[in-house]
């Protein structure tokens, strides 16, 4: 396939703001033994590897900058559970096009969504791509846990050898993945200019185009509606396993728990408008806030998720008028209750965003984990005095 | 969008800054620039505490306490007493995807 060579040899040689010009050329041992640490060509080959490029370290595969239908199935499979190990790319030397040593190298995590992002990126454009073993893991995240690193980049340019492979001596590194980077470090121990790029791969293309000058706009993150929404699954799913289970067992034991025994016709219609608000708070807290972030009033996450939570009782209440003939004790336990519960589940989205830094989350956590216990325990007092006042005791 | 007020640990050594504007370059939020040749912080308040303008000044001019900004990392390291980290993949609560 004749890709359009979209990186002209001495588009290199310029200099840019952050990149000098291509250090002098090496000299070329010609040795073509196919290097164990490059990525396995295995039998069962990826979908994505459409062939194999012979370099002077051995044969590198190539990937296609088509993303398929089945590429597609696994994001949606990826965002919407919990286990993402298994999608993961060997780490190594990957060409797309038809590169050659004057081609640029761009270094991406092994998670098959950064992988693809950049892969898709760069239709019509021959380059390296230098995937590093993030352990399976974005390049955002690697790079604050450190695995998309200093020390794993520097390995991983020796070990695919990558000096033989292009005559240049500079790597362009996605912006997100600076925190994990020295880029001083790199260049000491490697010899490797590091370029950071643009935040979003689809702006690859544009920064290449413009000689590697990123915009204002291309270094800033942003955190729209649908990324926020799309990150929602990764919130409701551990609220629904870890927090629901405990809640629905304790809800139906209060109201099934009668002086007579336990009844099951009482746990299901005592029960069921709790474990309905029980939804909504859930569905207040790692949906609604989320999606809705910057239109509810306060900058604390634990404070918006009130209000949603707060909000989303009062009008599920008033609508299904489900109070009606509820007492007061249960009425008090519903508004403490609940909004809580939707503010705890909002915090946890800080985890998702882009934006929150860590001190004002322990600032959040200091005040806010007193006030979860201390509604935790007034909530199971307050149940406790509604069971001792139907039995009479009270 | 913007996260609490007054709580990042952004610092800034006027002295050991050179200008070289490597941290503007890095900084998702746009919350340095260099004016007359030296770092200025333009709004604290956008800062995530990332650490990338940190680890990427070759002149050791910018302080913060790089850390994860995730409330689920921050609870657990509480409970098991370890270092907060965002961790993704083993346990059930993925932060980030
Ligand atoms: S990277 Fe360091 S030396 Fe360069 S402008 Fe920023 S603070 Fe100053
Ligand atoms: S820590 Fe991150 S967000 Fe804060 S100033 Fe540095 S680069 Fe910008």
């Amino acid at each position: 396939m004749a890709e359009l060579k979209f990186i002209k040899p001495e588009l290199n040689k310029r200099t840019s703001a952050c990149c000098g010009p291509a250090e002098s050329m090496l000299q070329y041992a010609n040795e073509s033994s196919v290097s164990a640490s490059l990525p396995v060509l295995k039998k069962n080959r990826k979908a994505y590897v459409t062939g194999s490029l012979m370099t002077d370290t051995g044969a590198v595969p190539v990937i296609s900058t088509d993303i398929t239908r089945s590429d597609y199935w696994e994001h949606v499979k990826c965002r919407a559970s919990a286990f993402r190990n298994t999608y993961t790319i060997d780490p190594g030397l990957y060409a797309v096009g038809s590169p050659d040593k004057n081609s640029d190298v761009l270094v991406s995590a092994n998670y098959k969504l950064s992988f693809d992002a950049l892969r898709k990126a760069l239709k019509g454009i021959s380059a390296w791509i230098l995937a590093l073993d993030t352990k399976g893991i974005n390049v955002w995240c690697a790079a604050g846990k450190g695995t998309f690193g200093t020390d794993e980049l520097i390995r991983r340019i020796s070990i695919t050898k990558l000096d033989k492979v292009v005559s240049h001596r500079k790597i362009i590194v996605p912006q997100l993945g600076a925190p994990g980077i020295s880029a001083h470090k790199v260049l000491k121990a490697s010899g490797f200019r590091v370029c950071y790029g643009p935040v979003r791969a689809e702006d690859i293309g544009p920064y290449i185009a413009s000689e590697y000058m990123a915009t204002g706009e291309m270094r800033t993150v942003t955190f729209p509606f649908i990324d926020r929404l799309i990150l929602t699954p990764m919130e409701i799913n551990p609220a629904m396993k870890k927090y629901y289970p405990w809640f629905a067992l304790i809800t139906l034991a209060v109201f099934g728990l009668q002086p007579g025994g336990i009844f099951f016709r009482g746990a299901l219609f005592g029960g069921l408008p709790f474990l309905l608000l029980g939804l909504i708070s859930i569905f207040a807290g790692a949906l609604v806030t989320p999606a809705l972030l910057p239109f509810i009033p306060f900058r604390s996450f634990a404070v918006k998720g009130w209000i949603t939570g707060m909000l989303l009782v009062i009008f599920s209440a008033g609508f299904a008028e489900i109070f009606n003939q509820v007492n007061t004790i249960l009425l008090i336990f519903t508004y403490l209750f609940f909004p809580l519960a939707s503010s705890y589940i909002a915090l946890q989205f800080t985890g998702s965003t882009t934006f929150t830094g860590m001190s004002g989350v322990k600032k959040e956590l200091r005040i806010g984990i007193p006030l979860y216990i201390g509604g935790l325990i007034l909530s199971g007092l307050l149940l406790s005095a509604y069971k001792l006042q139907q039995w009479g005791v009270l | 969008m913007k996260y609490l007020k007054n709580v990042a640990s952004l610092e800034v050594d006027i002295d050991a800054c050179t200008g070289c504007g490597v941290c503007i370059e890095v900084c998702p939020h746009n919350v340095l620039a260099v004016e007359k040749r030296k770092v200025v912080i333009l709004d604290k308040d956008r800062c995530m505490e990332c650490g990338a303008c940190a680890g990427n000044c070759a002149f050791g001019a910018l302080r913060v306490d790089k850390g994860v900004g995730c409330a689920a990392a921050l609870i657990n390291s509480i409970i098991s007493g370890g270092e907060p980290s965002c961790d993704c993949s083993g346990s059930n609560k993925s932060a980030c995807c």
